[in-house]
């Protein structure tokens, strides 16, 4: 059966984004490995530690950059996260320094916020409830 | 000839107003907020492009302003070019005679 393991989000600095997905976010190193000019640098959810791997991936590519800034001009987040109580995790988040474009609101059966990964991405908080 | 038809042109349709209904509930919004707003909370699917467009019909009146604050841009209500509407049609403050 077809499953997914892992998901990217395109980072402009791979050192950087470590530092934000594992110290702010709370997500755990999962496999770091050189490979040429950059890392095999993946995370994961200490509420799943053998679940899906996020990797941080390099925007080497010239379009990468383009795209993720013309989804962030429009406030737009290309990943999603699950957290347990949204509220709670935005009044955490931005108790370390974390800027939000959009705070906690209710969507009517979700509840979602938006914050800035510091590394070029905007990405989505979400409790269904 | 009326002085601003921008401005009864922009409140004259359904969605426009849903859009200043909720920059008036939360002022300064991202367009994937206020897109996600009335999918969500009014069940209206239109597209992108079509909320942009609305928001420039808006811009275009003067009832929302545009801010850029570092690498985002959050869309702001102005209700002030209102005021022209109650200006040109006084509310009385006494109740009608029956």
């Amino acid at each position: 059966m077809i499953r997914i393991n892992i998901t990217s989000v395109y980072v402009d600095d791979q050192a950087k984004a470590l530092a934000f997905y594992t110290e702010k976010l709370g997500f755990t190193k999962k496999t770091d490995v050189p490979a040429g000019e950059y890392r095999w640098l993946t995370v994961s959810s200490p509420a799943d530690p053998d679940g899906v791997e996020l990797l941080l991936e390099p925007e080497g590519h010239p379009a990468a950059r383009p795209f993720k800034e013309a989804l962030v001009a429009d406030g737009i987040p290309f990943t999603q996260f699950a957290v347990d109580d949204v509220y709670a995790e935005v009044e955490r988040l931005k108790g370390l320094g974390v800027v939000f474009t959009q705070d906690a609101t209710d969507m009517g059966p979700v509840v979602t916020a938006v914050l800035d990964d510091t590394c070029g991405n905007l990405i989505q908080l979400a409790t269904m409830k | 000839m009326d002085a601003d038809p921008d401005l009864f042109k922009a409140i004259g349709d359904a969605t426009r107003r849903t859009i200043l209904d909720e920059l008036t509930e939360k002022d300064g919004q991202t367009l994937f907020e206020i897109c996600g707003r009335l999918t969500m909370r009014h069940g209206l699917a239109s597209s992108r492009q079509a909320i942009s467009q609305h928001l420039a019909v808006l811009e275009q009146a003067g009832l929302v302003h545009t801010r850029r604050q570092g690498r985002y841009k959050f869309h702001h209500i102005d209700t002030s070019p209102l005021r022209s509407i109650v200006e040109r049609w006084p509310i009385d403050r006494e109740a009608p005679n029956p």
